[in-house]
């Protein structure tokens, strides 16, 4: 076989390789189901459980996917907004640093507080964590414009705006869709983060429940879960990156 | 100053004006706040005539990108006047066309329509443009045959090399048909061979089209291949230290680059950048 055949094999050897291990590990050392479940106990837990496990799913894949969504659109305006002026730019950086020192766990009793247990803080987690990142790429991509090319157009007469359409804005898009990558990412933390806190439906809460049940495996399959829309939707944005922005790609390819 | 006084019965036009079509008469400008300000140009006086190639040379520093930016109203003077075509600039003049060293291409434009963005800022082209879309697009098109880029509209810069992206830069700064050209360093970035290629580029260009050029380099040799007109500036603050006209004929032929002549030229203007750099 080719080196590149391997190289498109590599990613399945190497997951594969891994499970090995580690069923070939929990059986060896004998190790008891409720430290170290092996993969096939795993995989026994994902299809015993195989509907709560759906159900569940859908539910954090639809919490996240909606922060996410509210993270893009005001990541989006609020990054326009701080690129285009500086006056915004110097009032509202500190304050959005502030505000994203603050570990989002410490924010979901206060969002309890507001509006009750179940979905509404958990979308409002995924969005507050997934905000940040987009925010300041987009930011950085209008305030990364070449002074020279800034140049040329005003002395053509064009206005912030026209710089802005021109330029700015198709400039900040890979960083834009590259922080999508990231913000998706947080956004599954967010809001797995409020289901195990508050919340009576999702993977988080699935297993918090599984746990105190001392279901080990049910814990683990969800961990599973977790992995599986994490990779789905990476793998939705980085297609999506790819597709809108190819020409960032290409032009440092060569 | 040569310019006569207006009579009672015509308003004062650049026409009836026989001083220069740049004019910059005793320029003070200083950057900075009023504590820590760094003097950048001062008691600067330019004039360079319609259709005439104006090449600005000096030390390093001296305040050269500086008076590119005065020229077309991107800053203004602390002291003494700027005027354009007649009118005394008092923001972005849009009569002008900028290169730079950078070529500062758009990745995400094809080379065509990276040389037409100036028509989507510029009026009257901007309002025309949508309508006259395909005149417009022959427009650029035949301007990039001209500096030797014929069939490379469709291609992203990233697929130019620099020489390319640098010619394809002049065409962008000419398709909105300037009166003014202002050129910081264009060729600076290019190897030798390259950058000889465009000089020739750039003299063909002006020998057609006739637009006023202002170019800053420090390149020498550019400057007395491509220049009716010469000025040295001092180190900073800058000042017009010397004048010197160059009397070649044209068309110059590149081959007049490696003539005596030429460089007696190039080595008297040396020794004024040499002194201007000993007294700096």
């Amino acid at each position: 076989m080719s080196e590149d055949r391997w190289i498109k094999l590599a990613p399945w050897i190497w997951t594969i390789g891994l499970f090995v291990i580690w069923e070939s590990a929990v059986r060896m050392f004998d190790i008891e189901v409720f430290i170290l479940p092996a993969p096939t106990d795993i995989w026994q837990a994902i299809v015993k459980y195989w509907s709560p496990i759906w159900k569940n799913s859908l539910q954090t894949l639809w919490t996240t996917s909606l922060g996410f969504l509210m993270a893009v659109v005001g990541g989006l305006a609020l990054g326009l907004a701080i690129g285009w002026s500086r006056n915004i730019y110097a009032g509202l950086y500190p304050l959005m640093i502030g505000f994203n020192s603050i570990p989002k766990v410490a924010v979901v009793p206060i969002l309890v507080i507001w509006f009750g247990i179940g979905t509404v803080p958990a979308v409002l987690t995924a969005f507050l964590i997934a905000f940040f990142p987009i925010v300041v790429n987009v930011a950085t991509g209008i305030a990364t414009i070449e002074p020279e090319m800034e140049d040329v157009l005003r002395a053509l007469g064009a206005k912030k705006l026209d710089i802005m359409l021109k330029v700015g804005i198709p400039r900040s898009m890979p960083y834009f869709f590259g922080s999508l990558k990231v913000a998706i990412t947080l956004a599954f933390v967010g809001s797995v983060i409020s289901e195990t806190v508050a919340a009576n439906s999702g993977i988080g809460h699935m297993m918090l429940a599984a746990q105190s049940q001392f279901n080990v495996p049910l814990v683990w399959a969800g961990l599973v879960a977790l992995a599986v829309l994490g990779i789905a939707m990476y793998a939705i944005m980085a297609l999506i990156e790819q597709k809108m922005t190819g020409w960032a790609h290409r032009s440092t390819a060569k | 100053m040569s310019c006569p006084a207006p009579s009672r019965h015509t308003k004062p036009s650049a026409e009836d004006c026989v001083t220069g079509f740049v004019d910059l008469r005793n320029v003070r400008l200083s950057y900075g706040g009023a504590s820590s300000a760094t003097l950048a140009l001062e008691d600067l006086t330019i004039s360079v005539a319609k259709g005439e190639f104006a090449a600005v040379v000096g030390p390093s520093g001296c305040g050269k990108s500086t008076l590119m930016k005065l020229a077309t109203g991107l800053i203004r003077p602390n002291a003494g006047t700027v005027e354009v075509a007649g009118h005394e600039v008092d923001g972005p003049v849009s009569i002008a066309g900028m290169a730079f060293q950078n070529p500062s291409m758009l990745p995400w434009r094809t080379t065509l329509k990276n040389v037409m963005l100036p028509l989507e800022i510029v009026q009257p082209h901007r309002k025309r443009l949508s309508r006259e879309r395909s005149r417009y697009v022959s427009l650029a098109e035949s301007l990039l045959e001209l500096v030797g880029l014929k069939g490379f509209g469709e291609k992203y810069p990233w697929q130019l090399s620099g020489g390319m992206q640098q010619r394809a830069n002049l065409c962008r700064a000419l398709i909105h048909d300037p009166a003014l050209l202002m050129l910081d360093e264009p060729f600076g970035a290019l190897d030798a061979f390259t950058r000889e290629e465009l000089w020739q580029v750039m003299r063909d260009l002006h020998a057609e089209k006739q637009f006023t050029t202002i170019l800053v380099t420090h390149d020498l040799r550019e400057a007395v291949f491509l220049a009716d007109k010469v000025f040295v500036m001092s180190a900073r603050p800058g000042r017009i230290i010397e004048t010197k006209d160059i009397t070649f004929a044209r068309p110059r032929p590149i081959d007049l680059t490696y003539e005596a002549g030429f460089n007696d030229v190039v080595h008297e203007l040396r020794e004024h950048i040499a002194d201007a750099r000993a007294a700096a």
